[in-house]
């Protein structure tokens, strides 16, 4: 799949919502439009479901961007599930500028069961500055510190690390 | 605030009383202006006809002329009167705004004489910054004689709120009405304020220009206008001195009054119709006259 | 209730749908089935043509039976088309229905993607997650719900009239509220209806009266829905009634108090004659209005201003049913479906000001012109210009507010029919020449073309093009005190200058002004141009996306009597649920493990339906299942992760997650759950 002879790709996980931005999705197909493949989707009840471990996570497993799709404020299937989402998406935005992680890998859009033009231009604007941003490549990133540890671990302490392993 | 005055080719010959009149109204109520240093002619609609990139390239030459004598002023506000002068102007800002190629293109033509256009200079007509930036309470308060009773139409050109201008509606644009009412005239309600006069066309094909005149006129006369005032060194020049052509053409004894709005204004401001140019007119406004003088009929 | 297979040890049934060509012609289908049947847990794997097909959900019950599998994964479209068809199927042949998950590789790829090698990688990708993530999926039990037999209507129009009626007749109760002080709704206005030309009043005011004197319907005119709370099957609603400042049930209708009203004469623009006529203080909307109750204006009344007036109207009341301080009351019901019909509102032509409309006097809607060829409108059907002449030349021009990039970019669908037909009536009552103005004449409905047909035969002008402007200037002696209708007309390629002595401009439909807010109200959704959206435009075009909420008529997009006469089918699906008498939810509800709650409550201001209450005995939070609508705003907000929400539980995205990312870790997960 990612092997080296190919073309890297960014890999985008999506969130979207039932009502709104699923439904949209649906009528972007419905009305086939066109956008680019690089966007996965992961179907929940409302954007107030995402906890901010799915996002980690998504990092943590190799993605290069996530994507939240919500309905527009007021419009929330669940009344205001999509403003508990935005009052996390601020924390979490946060910390992932300390985390190194570019602002534009995670992005939050309102978009209503009507637009399935938006979900077209959203999604190419993504894949296109996550492309600019280039690989995130955090499970690399992550073996190359594990491998990094357990030298120092040895350097530290040889028989310890000897055990360990 | 202080603005920059780009009278262009009209204003300096045939639209002379454009320039006169326009000059003593931002005079007398001490709006405060400069001309501009070194201008070119817009190009006009011709030379967009004929070759776009250099038409943009010599009107964004006015515009990057503007932005280097107001390098230090905080706002670049240049006044652009005639209307085929405020079009292009717009035009070109707008252009090269949305267009990066073009741009690019056009600021290497200008760096060649050591220019350069940032996009910052504001293009402004007369009538906006009469209307929005002074003020038709402060007209109000200028105004030396009411023009009570005279009904005036408003004619604007078909350049001067299209297709670019923001600051009134393309098709039913209403601040010289609005001006007229500060003066105390009354605006004559009429659906041929944005309508084409004929331009160059009647100096060229009368047979498709004067009709168009002949429209416009007929139309404003038969609306009980006392004068027709207008925005355009063009417009003036057709609608005024081809009367009698028209006449001749469709059986009429149509004469009426085509002024410039500047000098409508300059009159109730109190200004003689001498500074305002009034004494090269053909056909004189003797229904503004009187309505200035008290009914007694002023020769100029 | 379902066997589970054994499904401790997942047996995934993998299926991916041709969909005719509409999936195989992007997607390599077969590759896919080829790569899921190499993924752990796959027993079988299949592609087939249709997999919705009677056939191809045979095939799944077959392989559950003979593969023993526990576990469903279909690649077809999207779920919220089929994924309840896929359940039924699997339950059918004896597996929970919540061992079933769906991927859609139509909507969310072979439709959206033309590269045929990136759209078969993405199709892998999500059929990787699902396989993943069924190891997780739980045996669960469906919710159900009671259905309260009322139902609501909102909107008194043909629509509502129709749908009220046939619940009615079915037996069940109606509330029927509608904002203005009659029912009747749009058509009561027009004067003939197309094709048929019959009068509107005489097909409409029956069904009004019969709506009124029907015993299963309380009929709530002048009222508007304030709030509505609840769920499908459970609604509770409180409806506003205004005040009309007399008691409807004592006034009979008589008039004797407008006759009896200090001012002598009407002076006030009257609202059902769109301002062509004039109304006193106390008026009744037009003669035939349903409820027949007289109302008080009191911006025009003159004793509401100064308390003045010598009341002479009170006087008059025989019953004195007058009441001039009357409030507004509320009124609390539960009802277990509502009828959205709140039709359409026309397009206010000032916002095209090339048709002259507000400006020159001769310019009419055609709402307008509906009053004015009606025998009870404001000239008793005389046609007739604002100046009180007769016209001698009439220009419809069609199309204004519809189909513009200016102002709707839709079409309006009946603007071409009605344009015909007052064309027809305003020949027959004044011999005027008429001149249509089109850009294409659509008329596909039951004899609509023969409509069209027969007044070209009657000497109906038929002008093609858009017209540029309506204007008075005049450029001939013949123009003068005239319209002149300026257009080109494509079919003969020549600009035309038409002077005309009325023009009508045939407005489009538009949704309410305040479509927006009852959409929030009652929690559905809108399309991009703000008509209310169907759940599907051709399966379920009167369901909405919130269960137990119907929509009818013009509110979900332009339509004529007969159209949305056939919408009003929505009572149809109420009294369905109705007569099941209890409705299935998913049963995606979120509880709370006790063992791992910390009791910090910080779930319980979430839920925004006050499902979740604090067990003071146990310090724990609860989450009443009854009350829960599945959100999962709790779940993602929980700090301890003690709550999970069915359907969506973190370790099933998390799975999908990883089935969309990792590539090496499936075999290590295959031997984790073989020894589980």
């Amino acid at each position: 799949m990612l092997s080296s002879d190919k073309k890297w790709e960014p890999r985008i996980i999506a969130f979207f919502c039932n009502w709104c931005t699923y439904t949209a999705a649906d009528l972007a197909g419905v009305s086939r439009l066109k956008y680019a493949p690089n966007v996965r989707v992961i179907r929940v009840m409302c954007s107030g479901r995402v906890d901010p471990q799915f996002i980690l996570h998504v990092f943590a497993s190799g993605a290069d961007g996530v994507l939240i799709g919500g309905c527009h404020p007021g419009d929330c299937h669940y009344s205001e599930g999509n403003y508990k989402m935005l009052r996390r998406f601020m924390l979490l935005k946060r910390m992932l500028k300390k985390m190194g992680i570019e602002e534009d890998r995670c992005r939050l859009e309102w978009i209503s069961a009507a637009e399935g033009e938006k979900v077209k231009s959203v999604i190419n604007d993504m894949v296109e500055k996550v492309r600019k941003l280039g690989p995130l490549g955090i499970p690399k990133r992550i073996s190359k510190i594990d491998k990094e540890i357990k030298i120092i671990e040895k350097e530290i302490n040889p028989e310890e690390a000897v055990e360990h392993a | 605030m202080r603005y920059l005055y780009y009278p262009g080719c009209s204003l300096k010959c045939t639209g002379r009383s454009y320039e006169e009149s326009l000059l003593a109204v931002l005079k007398a109520l001490k709006i405060d202006f400069v001309e501009l240093n070194d201008w070119n002619c817009c190009g006009a609609t011709a030379y967009m006809a004929v070759d776009e990139s250099k038409a943009f390239a010599i009107a964004s030459r006015n515009l990057a002329l503007a932005e280097e004598q107001f390098k230090n002023e905080k706002e670049i506000h240049i006044i652009a009167p005639c209307s085929a002068c405020y079009m292009v102007l717009l035009k070109t800002q707008n252009y090269l705004a949305h267009n990066a190629g073009e741009m690019k293109k056009i600021q290497s033509a200008l760096k060649e004489s050591g220019l350069s256009y940032e996009g910052k200079v504001k293009i402004r007509h007369p009538l906006d910054v009469l209307v929005n930036d002074f003020g038709l309470k402060e007209i109000t308060k200028a105004v030396k004689h009411h023009l009570k009773g005279i009904k005036v139409a408003s004619y604007y050109g078909c350049q001067t709120v299209r297709p670019l201008a923001t600051f009134d509606d393309a098709r039913e644009p209403v601040s010289m009405d609005e001006l007229v009412r500060a003066i105390g005239a009354e605006p004559v309600d009429w659906p041929l304020k944005t309508r084409c006069c004929g331009a160059s066309l009647t100096g060229i094909i009368e047979q498709v220009g004067l009709p168009l005149s002949y429209i416009i006129l007929h139309e404003a006369a038969k609306r009980r206008a006392d004068v027709v005032i207008t925005a355009c060194p063009l417009c003036q020049f057709n609608l005024e001195c081809y009367q009698t052509e028209i006449n001749k053409n469709y059986q009429n004894d149509l004469r009426i009054g085509v002024i410039y709005f500047s000098q409508l204004l300059g009159l109730a401001l109190g200004i003689s119709p001498k500074e305002l140019g009034m004494q090269r007119l053909f056909v004189k406004p003797e229904g503004v006259y009187k309505a200035v003088k008290g009914g007694e009929t002023v020769y100029v | 209730m379902y066997s589970t297979n054994g499904n401790n040890i997942p047996r995934i049934g993998f299926y991916i749908c041709h969909c005719g060509h509409n999936i195989a012609s992007i997607v390599d289908v077969v590759e896919v089935q080829k790569y899921a049947a190499t993924l752990p847990g796959v027993t079988v794997s299949r592609d087939y043509k249709y997999m919705c097909s009677d056939p191809g959900q045979e095939l799944i019950q077959q392989d559950i039976k003979e593969h023993n599998l526990n576990r469903i994964v279909v690649a077809s479209c999207s779920p919220l088309l089929h994924e309840h068809t896929f359940r039924l199927a699997a339950e059918k042949a004896g597996l929970n229905p919540y061992y079933f998950h769906m991927v859609n590789v139509r909507e969310n790829v072979s439709w959206v993607h033309d590269n045929k090698e990136q759209a078969t990688e993405k199709a892998k990708d999500l059929a990787r997650a699902a396989i993943k993530r069924v190891f997780f999926h739980k045996p669960l039990e469906k919710k159900t719900v009671q259905i309260k037999p009322d139902v609501l209507i909102v909107g008194g129009g043909i629509a509502g009239i129709h749908s009220a009626l046939t619940i009615a007749n079915a037996g069940k109760h109606v509330y029927l509220v509608e904002r203005e002080p009659t029912i009747g709704g749009h058509m009561a206005m027009f004067d003939k209806t197309f094709p048929t030309l019959d009068c509107a009043a005489c097909i409409l005011t029956p069904k009004m009266s019969a709506v009124k004197s029907h015993p299963n319907i309380t009929l709530w005119t002048y009222s508007e829905v304030e709030k509505i709370d609840g769920f499908v099957g459970n609604y509770k609603a409180t409806i506003k009634r205004k005040p009309r400042y007399v008691n409807e049930e004592l006034c009979v209708g008589c008039l004797d108090c407008i006759e009896a009203c200090i001012y002598k004469e009407a002076k006030y623009p009257d609202e059902f004659n769109l301002g062509l006529s004039k109304r006193k203080p106390i008026y009744i909307p037009f003669p035939q209005a349903t409820p027949q109750v007289v109302l008080f204006d009191p911006e025009t009344c003159i004793d509401f201003k100064s308390h003045r007036c010598k009341k002479t109207c009170i006087e008059a009341c025989e019953r004195n049913a007058i009441d001039l301080k009357q409030t507004a009351k509320f009124e609390e019901i539960e009802v277990g479906t509502v009828i959205i019909s709140t039709g359409f509102k026309t397009y206010d032509p000032k916002l095209s000001p090339q048709y002259g409309y507000g400006k020159l006097p001769n310019v009419y809607t055609s709402l307008e012109i509906e009053r004015l060829v009606n025998a009870s409108g404001p000239t008793a059907g005389e046609v007739v210009t604002r100046d009180g002449k007769k016209p001698e030349s009439v220009g419809i021009i069609h199309c204004v507010g519809s189909r513009d990039e200016k102002s709707n970019k839709w079409c309006s669908r009946v603007c071409c029919m009605y344009s015909l037909k007052l064309a027809h009536l305003i020949k027959e009552h004044t011999g005027a020449e008429v001149y249509n103005f089109y850009i294409d004449m659509r008329t596909p409905g039951k004899g609509y073309e023969e409509f069209y047909d027969k007044f070209m035969n009657e000497g109906v002008h038929f002008i093609r093009g858009r017209v540029a402007e309506v204007t008075d200037w005049a450029l001939v002696p013949e123009e003068e005190n005239k319209l002149t209708i300026r257009v080109e007309d494509t079919l003969i390629g020549v600009v035309r200058r038409i002077p005309v002595d009325m023009v009508v401009l045939s407005v489009g439909l538009e949704p309410r002004e305040d479509a927006s807010e009852i959409r929030r109200m009652f929690n559905i959704s809108c399309s991009s141009e703000g008509f209310f959206l169907e759940r599907h435009p051709k399966l379920a075009p009167v369901n909405t996306f919130t269960d137990g909420i119907f929509i009818a008529g013009a509110c979900q997009g332009p339509k004529d009597i007969p159209d949305t006469v056939a919408q009003a089918g929505a009572a149809a699906e109420a009294l369905s649920l109705i007569s099941a008498g209890k409705i299935e939810l998913e049963p995606n509800t979120a509880q709370v493990i006790e063992k791992y709650c910390s009791g910090c409550k910080s779930c319980i201001p979430l839920c925004p339906y006050t499902a979740i209450s604090f067990k003071e005995d146990i310090k724990k939070a609860y989450i009443n299942e009854a009350l829960c609508k599945g959100c999962g705003t709790c779940v993602a907000a929980c700090p301890s992760g003690s709550i999970t929400q069915n359907m969506f539980e973190d370790e099933q995205i998390f799975s999908e997650i990883e089935g969309l990312l990792k590539f090496a870790g499936i075999e290590l997960e295959e031997k984790e759950v073989e020894h589980a």
